[in-house]
Parts: structure tokens; C-alpha cells; sequence
């Protein structure tokens, strides 16, 4: 089992309070695995992608564990993390077109990051996997502002993996690329991982249309709690809960994607607040199917293999 | 890189263009007749300096003739070197009296923002990271930005000259020196030197620690930083790379401020009476001698727009992206 | 004498937008962050609100205010308080500071105290005099070169280099020294059509970033007229930083204002702080030992500069999510 997360509660801080962005989440990843994590904003999915590598200074961690390969992440000692970043888990931000320090050439950088971890770099092992991206090793003499968007961010996906991670974590690597690109930079991640250079992959995403060619199993987030978890096949052809159901069936055509802040049209309302979210299944306001036990929060149980969702009704 | 350089080369151009035609043109904003007036306020006795004056200013603005010669002949005089005689120092040329109090000047200038802006950015680097210092060292950074270079100058001149006794207050050596190579004059000149000295720096000093210490914060919250925080690279690595791209705005702010601290040198040479442009300045002013004001503006701006080339220069050897980016244009 | 960029708060040339405050206070309007609900997302509905929450919890702000306030109103109504001028010969020469003259005497018998006052009223003429001219100017040149680009935009930005690399305080002695008559206003005009450029720069590329937003956009489609889209929708959503602009403009122009007054270029008539420091200097304050003379004019220009400097620092926090402290 390479990752495991049990009952995980991340919070923001806030004036107004904690808004409970992260509440409570329960799942795993197996070796292998890529997992694709959509919902939309605001769900915390990226609240969540962000916890298991590095929380932002508004991020407290209130909760819960995350454990990887055995061993317990302390996620909420970021000084204590560091042990575990890069070696264990590793990130593909989503700001990769300006994650490369503007003033050093590529190769320098890399030197002096894998020197300050301690690692001694192979120059043969670095260029085997520029072209396994498709990288010329002369980007390694260059500075960032000399590359294109798409090389820069092959360049992030080289650097991230160079440790061989058991968990990598790709934060919405394609919402800044055009559709061809996508489709490239979603392959690489497969490839990424069949040559065996990241064992597991989380891929936080608002595109379910484009992680399905990728993914193993999808898992949906809503207002900060799971919503379902399956393999990729079953949940775009078979969803069971309802917000699942809706998201596939508001979907675009494969490859078309719907942009970010035009809310699903086709779900009226809109996710509660987060600061003091009520009781019970949080959709249920806009739920079709809502009856009065949703005032109670459904757990997240297992109805078929590797298919667990959080709905009263999902049995049916 | 010939283009990068052209463009700034036409805009050094133009702007001494534009300085010698505000030059020329100011003068002919004087109501009445400027030649008379300024005579007048000249307020002299010596009947062959007033008589210099008056074909001098006639000469120069030569009303007689239409304007664009008038134009010309102003910029062809210039061009051979010809700032007219100094009234103030009749019958000196003003280029003779400029050149003798240069040295001074920069003698001031250079070490002051070099010292400064090398220990203002250390300081303030280093302040950044540490929550106490920066909190104790932000306000007196911002107060000694704050502070009028004169009133540094005098409470300097007050405090260590007059009360402690440590500082001459005025000149640039013991007037009971004869000027000359020995060990007792350049001991003589330090002495004078100091304080005007340090009070430049001080001024400077709290500057460029300040835009430092912003510059650094900024760059600790870029997405460099954030990708190697992910990658738990340690901060030692992470401060360096801050500073490194910090500093490159810096030395373009240090082109912006030059204009700002050779103000600074004037005013802090006016009261120490240190020998050099600003106490021209201060003499051409109070003797009304337009030629030695003119001539020092122009100087002045010639040696601002010379540093600024430098600097130029400088940048583009140490950002390696200007290198690479014209590189490749080239 | 910080007139053309003041180094201190705002970095004289950002690389980029990085290193200047944020365009716009609500976080929530930052693209990039999908899926992080952030205190904005929760108080999105009042962002005035929220700004003023830190801005009174933030003790640069309110410092820097406090005593800039302070100074106004006693350069507004201390003058009043006295029934003589503030160059009339009244009490003894050179005595120093007591009940009856609270700064003590100048070498002629002037209350210093009557001198302080009405010079801080003139200075804080010309910080807002000139300042503000210096911060129109800034907006219209940095407005139209951003927002208009092209061919327009690189003769603004000639000029705009131009003027920046010419040392300004130099160009105001010419053109000071020729003038027989100065006046506060004028002192200001030559001011403000000297120390816009840096301000001209940063709006510029403030309203490039802004022009290729939606809203922006927007108006375009909908037929309004470059003016309009300008002072509606563009300057609207950078307001904090043209106050912030506006703010280190007028500590500049005090500077500037006081260094030309130290030279014997100030105002003919009336007393401002930097012709206190001249006229301390020039009769030997220094050397006579009357430090009550020439360190209250000093100390008024530091405070008055340094408070506003620090209380840029405090409003950049306030409306820059990323410097809060939590």
C-alpha cells in the first residue's frame, strides 16, 4: 500500500474562522497507482495535494495522518518534511512555467538542488531522462527564459522525479496549456510513471475529460469531503453518487474542456461555505435525489471493487 | 547587444540635447532684458568685469540675430569647450574653475554610493530573515531615508565636530596647509573627508538596506522559491538565490538614484564648505554667475549620463538573461 | 531629495510584476489558485471591509499616521495661535528654548516655534502641490503609454527616460536661480514637472498587465471610449497603488522642496523648514551652538517623510494578501 490517508482535516485559517477546506478524508493510493483528483474549486483537492507535500502559510494541519510506504508524514512540521520531500514525495506545481530560478542556467540549478540534498548526480542518468521527455541535454545550458512553456514544464517534470519518489503529485500541470499540449504532457506523466521513475501519482485536476485517458481510478471531492472513488472506467460510465453523475454528464466531449469559473451549469447552486458548513451530506442542497437522512453525513463505503462512495443511496 | 546599447545611447543623446536647450532656453524666459537684469543683479563694481559681462551675455544670446542662429551659435560655443568666464572668479574660465573642484566631488561621491550600496544590500539581506532585527532595523532605515542629507550633515558636523571635537567641520584640508604630497596633508584631507563622507553613506545607506529588504521578501514569496521549499531544498540555498535575483533590481535602482545622491553631495558640500560642485553651486547662486551655474549643470549631467552608461554596462555582464536574450537576437 | 524614485518602499524598477504590490486587494481575483477556497473566497463579498480590518490592525499604517496628522494639523492650525509673523524680530537673539519661546530664538530674535509652524505648513504645500502634479502626470502618461501601447507608447517611454536620467533637482537650480521672484506654488510646479517619471513607469507597466483582463475586455466590446475605460475600469482596480504612488511622491517632493530651499533657491518670501536649516546654516547656528535653531526643521522634514514612508510599508500589507502576517 504506498499511500495511505485516514480522516485527514487540513484547515485555513481565516478572520472569520477556519474555513474547513480539507474535512476529514479517507483513502489510499496503491503502488502503481495514478489517481486522478477532480472537483471543482473550492473543493479541496488542491487543498489536499497541497497537504501531502508542503502546506501554504495559511494551512494548519488539525487532524488525521498520512502515511507513505509505512512511514508517518509529518505533514504539519514542515522542518521535519523536508526529510521526506523530493526523496519520498515530490511535486509538479502548477506554476511550472516560472518554478526555475530566472537567473541560473537549467544544469547549474539542478547541480546545486541535488548538492544541497546531499545527492551525488549522475550527468549520464539526468540526460537519459531529458530524452525520455524529450528534452535535448542542451536545455541544460540554457536559462529558463530561453525555453518554450511546454519544455519548461518537462523540465519541472524531470527534476521532480530525479529522486525517484513513491509519490508524485501533479497540481493541474495542464490547465495553462492549449489541448494538444495537454495531451502531451499527459502522456509524459504516463510515461513517467511506466519507466518506473515515480511509483504512485496523485493528478489534481478540474478535467476529468483528460485525466480519464491517464488515470487508474478517479477519486471526486465535494466541499472538502470525498465523494467517490473508483477505477476510471466505472466512474465516468457508471457513477453512483449524484454530484458524480452530474459532473460526467455536464462534461464537454472528451478533450473539450469547460473553463474553470463557469460554475457546472448544469448544477444549480453552489458548494456551502466552508467556514461553517452545515451538518449531514454537504450537496444535498443540491442534490435531486436528497431525502431526510442526507442530514446525516453519509460515510464513504466500499459497494464494488475499488469503488467506494460517500451517498445513502448509492446502494440502490 | 548593439541594439540594446544604440537604444540607450539615443536616449543619453537626446537627453543632453535636451539639457543644453533647457540651458539655452531659460534664460530667454527672463522678463525685460535679460542682459541688463542680469547685470543688475550681478550687483558689480568692477567696471571691466561688468563690461566682460555685458559682450559675454550679448555674445552669447546675440539678439540680433534670428533664433535658430542664436541656437546654434550657443551649441558651437559649447562644442569647443567654451563655458564663458566665471564671475565669481574673474577672469577664471568656468571650465578651469569646474575641473579644480571635480575631484572633490567625486572623491565624495563614488565611495559614498559604492560603500553603500554594498552594505546597504548586505544589511539588508540579512535583516530580511530575522524577525527581530527587521523590526528594529526597518523604522531607523526608513528614518535615515527619510532624513534630509543637510540636517544628517549639520547634526554630524554639531555632534562629532563642534561638541566632540573629533571632525573638522569646513573645507577639505587645515587651511594653514600648503597643499602637497605629504603624509600630514592626505592625513589632513581624510580628516576633512569623513564626515561629509558619512553622512552620504548613512543617507544612502538606509535606502538601499530598505529597498534590499523589500526586494528580498518579494523574491521569498516567487515561485521559485515556493518549487524548491516543495522540494525541500534548504534555506541556504533558497537565501542565495533570493539575494542573487534581488540584487539585479538593485543596481537598476542605483541608476535611478544617482540624480538623488549627487543632489545629496551638493547639499552635504554646501555645509561642510567642501570645495567641490555643490559649493560652486551654492557661490554661483549668491555672485549671480549664471556662466559658473550653467557650466556645472551641464557638467553634472554629462557625468550623471556617463554613470548611467556604466551602469549599463555592469548590468548586462552580471543578469545572464540580457546576455542570453541578445544572444540569441544577435 | 528622494525625488525621482524613492528607493525606499516601492523597488525603483520590479522585474516585472513580481516584486510590486498586487494590481488588485482581492485575492480572490488571482487566476492560479483553482480549488483553494482562501479567506477571500469567504469575504469576497467584502473586500472594503477586509482591507480595513488590517489596515487598523496594522501599527505601520496607524503609526505612520498618527503622526502625519499630527503635523498636518499643526501646520494647519498651530500658525493661528500666534500674533505675530513668523520673521518678525520678537523676543531676545539667540535664547534658547523656554516657557515663552518654546524652540527658542534665532540669532535676530524670530521664534523659532512660530518659524517651525509656518514652515511646516509650507512644506506640506509643497509635498501636496507637487506631488500631486507629479502624480497626474504620472497617471496620464502611464495610463495612455500602457493602455494605448504601439507607437505612442515608445514616445512616452522616450520621454519618460529622458526626464528620469536628467538629475532633477539640478534642472530645478537652473531654472530657480533665473527666476527673481520664487513662490511656494511655483516651487511646486517645477517639482511635479520634474519627479513623475519613475511613477509614469510603474503605472505603465501596471496597466499593461490590466489591459489584457476580461473586464478590460469587455469594455472594449461594449463601445466605451478609451478615457472612460481607462478612469473606470482601469484606475479603479489599481487605486491602492496610485495612492501608494501618490504617498512616495509626496515625501519626494518635500525633499526636493527642502534641498532647494537649503541652497538659497526657496521661496522669497515667507519661511519654509528647508529655509530654516538654510538660514541656520548660513548664520552659523552651527558653530554659535544653537542647535535649537536647525534641529527642529530637520527633525520636522524627517518625521513628516519617514512617517509616510512607513506608512506605504503598512498599506502595502494591507492590500498585498502575500505580506500579511496571520
Amino acid at each position: 500500500m504506498s499511500l495511505t490517508v485516514t480522516d485527514l482535516r487540513v484547515y485555513y485559517r481565516t478572520l472569520r474562522g477556519d474555513v474547513k477546506a480539507l474535512d476529514g478524508v479517507t483513502f489510499t493510493v496503491a503502488d502503481g497507482e495514478i489517481m486522478g483528483l477532480a472537483g471543482e474549486s473550492g473543493s479541496g483537492k488542491s487543498t489536499l495535494g497541497k497537504s501531502l507535500i508542503r502546506l501554504d502559510g495559511r494551512m494548519r494541519h488539525v487532524g488525521g495522518t498520512v502515511e507513505l510506504d509505512g512511514d508517518e508524514l509529518p505533514i504539519g512540521d514542515d522542518a521535519r518534511m523536508d526529510a521526506f520531500r523530493f526523496h519520498r514525495v515530490s511535486v509538479i506545481p502548477q506554476y511550472s512555467m516560472s518554478a526555475l530560478n530566472p537567473t541560473r542556467k537549467i544544469g547549474k540549478m539542478v547541480a546545486e538542488l541535488m548538492a544541497s540534498r546531499g545527492v551525488r548526480l549522475e550527468p549520464a542518468e539526468l540526460e537519459r531522462r531529458l530524452d525520455l521527455v524529450g528534452l535535448s541535454r542542451e536545455v541544460l545550458d540554457r536559462y529558463p527564459m530561453e525555453l518554450s512553456g511546454g519544455m519548461k514544464q518537462r523540465v519541472v517534470m524531470v527534476i521532480s522525479t530525479l529522486l525517484n519518489p513513491s509519490l508524485l503529485i501533479a497540481d493541474e500541470v495542464t490547465s495553462a496549456l492549449d489541448v494538444s499540449s495537454q495531451k502531451a504532457v499527459a502522456g509524459t506523466l504516463l510515461q513517467l510513471r511506466d519507466a518506473g521513475l515515480v511509483t504512485s501519482m496523485i493528478v489534481v485536476t478540474h478535467d476529468i475529460s483528460l485525466v480519464y485517458q491517464i488515470a487508474d481510478t478517479i477519486m471526486v471531492m465535494y466541499a472538502g469531503r470525498l465523494a467517490e472513488k473508483a477505477p476510471a472506467g466505472v466512474l465516468v460510465t457508471e457513477p453512483r453518487h449524484p454530484y458524480t453523475k452530474m459532473l460526467i454528464s455536464a462534461l464537454p466531449e472528451v478533450g473539450v474542456r469547460y473553463e474553470e469559473d463557469s460554475r457546472l451549469s448544469g448544477i444549480p447552486g453552489s458548494p456551502p461555505p466552508l467556514l461553517d458548513p452545515p451538518g449531514g451530506c454537504r450537496f444535498r442542497d443540491r442534490c435531486p435525489i436528497a431525502f431526510d437522512r442526507c442530514a446525516e453525513q453519509p460515510p464513504f463505503v466500499e459497494i464494488g471493487p475499488g469503488h467506494s462512495v460517500a451517498c445513502w443511496k448509492a446502494g440502490e | 547587444m548593439r541594439r540594446y546599447f544604440g537604444r540607450k545611447l539615443l536616449i543619453y543623446g537626446l537627453t543632453f540635447f535636451v539639457a543644453v536647450t533647457i540651458n539655452w532656453l531659460i534664460p530667454r524666459f527672463m522678463p525685460g532684458d535679460p542682459v541688463q537684469s542680469l547685470i543688475a543683479r550681478a550687483n558689480i563694481a568692477q567696471p571691466e568685469v561688468v563690461e566682460a559681462m555685458r559682450v559675454r551675455y550679448e555674445g552669447l544670446f546675440g539678439f540680433d540675430m534670428p533664433i535658430w542662429q542664436q541656437y546654434f551659435n550657443f551649441w558651437g560655443a559649447l562644442l569647443d569647450g567654451d563655458l564663458g568666464v566665471s564671475i565669481w572668479l574673474f577672469p577664471t574660465p568656468v571650465a578651469d574653475v569646474i575641473t579644480r573642484a571635480v575631484p572633490y566631488t567625486l572623491g565624495l561621491l563614488i565611495p559614498a554610493i559604492l560603500l553603500s550600496w554594498v552594505a546597504g544590500n548586505r544589511f539588508g539581506a540579512f535583516a530580511a530573515r530575522r524577525k527581530w532585527l527587521d523590526n528594529t532595523a526597518l523604522p531607523i532605515g526608513y528614518v535615515l531615508t527619510a532624513t534630509p542629507y543637510m540636517w544628517l550633515a549639520i547634526l554630524l558636523a554639531w555632534a562629532l565636530g563642534i561638541i566632540a571635537g573629533i571632525f573638522p567641520v569646513a573645507g577639505a584640508y587645515s587651511y594653514a596647509m600648503q597643499p602637497g604630497w605629504s603624509w600630514e596633508f592626505i592625513g589632513s584631507l581624510l580628516q576633512h573627508w569623513f564626515l561629509p563622507f558619512a553622512s552620504l553613506f548613512l543617507v544612502a545607506f538606509g535606502g538601499w538596506a530598505i529597498g534590499m529588504r523589500n526586494m528580498i521578501i518579494y523574491e521569498l514569496e516567487a515561485d521559485y522559491v515556493n518549487y524548491l521549499r516543495a522540494l525541500g531544498a534548504p534555506g541556504r540555498l533558497i537565501r542565495r538565490y533570493a539575494f542573487r535575483n534581488a540584487i539585479l533590481p538593485q543596481i537598476t535602482g542605483l541608476a535611478l538614484q544617482l540624480g538623488v545622491l549627487v543632489a545629496g553631495a551638493l547639499v552635504t558640500e554646501i555645509v561642510f564648505s567642501y570645495p567641490g560642485l555643490g559649493n560652486l553651486i551654492l557661490q554661483a547662486i549668491q555672485n549671480q554667475d549664471f556662466f559658473l551655474l550653467q557650466g556645472t549643470f551641464l557638467f553634472i549631467v554629462m557625468g550623471v549620463l556617463i554613470a548611467n552608461f556604466v551602469i549599463d554596462i555592469v548590468y548586462v555582464l552580471v543578469d545572464p538573461r540580457t546576455r542570453a536574450g541578445m544572444g540569441g537576437a544577435s | 531629495m528622494t525625488a525621482d524614485a524613492p528607493k525606499a518602499p516601492e523597488a525603483p524598477e520590479p522585474p516585472e510584476a513580481t516584486a510590486t504590490p498586487e494590481t488588485t486587494p482581492e485575492p480572490a481575483a488571482t487566476p492560479g489558485t483553482p480549488g483553494a477556497p482562501d479567506a477571500a473566497a469567504v469575504a469576497a463579498s467584502t473586500p472594503v471591509r477586509e482591507a480595513l480590518h488590517f489596515a487598523l490592525r496594522n501599527g505601520k499604517l496607524i503609526a505612520g499616521l498618527i503622526v502625519v496628522v499630527v503635523l498636518l494639523i499643526a501646520a494647519v492650525f498651530g500658525p493661528m495661535a500666534f500674533d505675530h509673523g513668523p520673521n518678525e524680530y520678537v523676543g531676545p537673539p539667540a535664547a534658547s528654548p523656554s516657557g515663552d519661546y518654546w524652540m527658542g530664538t534665532t540669532m535676530f530674535g524670530q521664534d523659532v516655534f512660530a518659524q517651525f509652524l509656518y514652515g511646516l505648513r509650507a512644506t506640506f504645500l509643497v509635498g501636496v502641490l507637487g506631488g500631486g502634479l507629479a502624480a497626474i502626470i504620472g497617471m496620464v502618461v502611464g495610463f495612455v503609454a500602457g493602455y494605448r501601447g504601439g507607437w505612442v507608447d515608445e514616445i512616452l517611454n522616450m520621454l519618460t527616460n529622458i526626464v528620469l536620467v536628467l538629475p532633477a533637482l539640478v534642472v530645478l537650480m537652473i531654472a530657480n536661480a533665473y527666476l527673481g521672484v520664487r513662490s511656494v506654488g511655483l516651487q511646486a510646479l517645477f517639482i511635479g514637472l520634474t519627479s513623475w517619471p519613475w511613477a509614469a513607469r510603474a503605472i505603465r507597466a501596471q496597466t499593461f498587465s490590466l489591459r489584457a483582463r476580461d473586464f478590460v475586455d469587455l469594455a472594449r466590446l461594449s463601445g466605451m471610449r478609451t478615457p472612460k475605460i481607462i478612469f473606470r475600469e482601469i484606475a479603479p482596480n489599481m487605486s491602492s497603488y496610485l495612492f501608494m504612488t501618490f504617498i512616495l511622491l509626496f515625501g519626494g517632493a518635500i525633499l526636493v522642496g527642502a534641498s532647494l530651499d537649503f541652497i538659497g533657491l526657496g521661496p522669497t518670501e515667507g519661511v519654509s523648514l528647508g529655509l530654516m536649516l538654510n538660514n541656520a546654516a548660513r548664520w552659523s547656528a552651527l558653530q554659535l551652538g544653537l542647535w535649537w535653531w536647525f534641529i527642529p526643521p530637520g527633525a520636522g522634514i524627517t518625521a513628516i517623510v519617514g512617517a509616510l514612508y512607513v506608512m506605504n510599508v503598512g498599506l502595502d500589507e494591507v492590500f498585498n494578501p502575500k505580506l500579511r502576517e496571520m
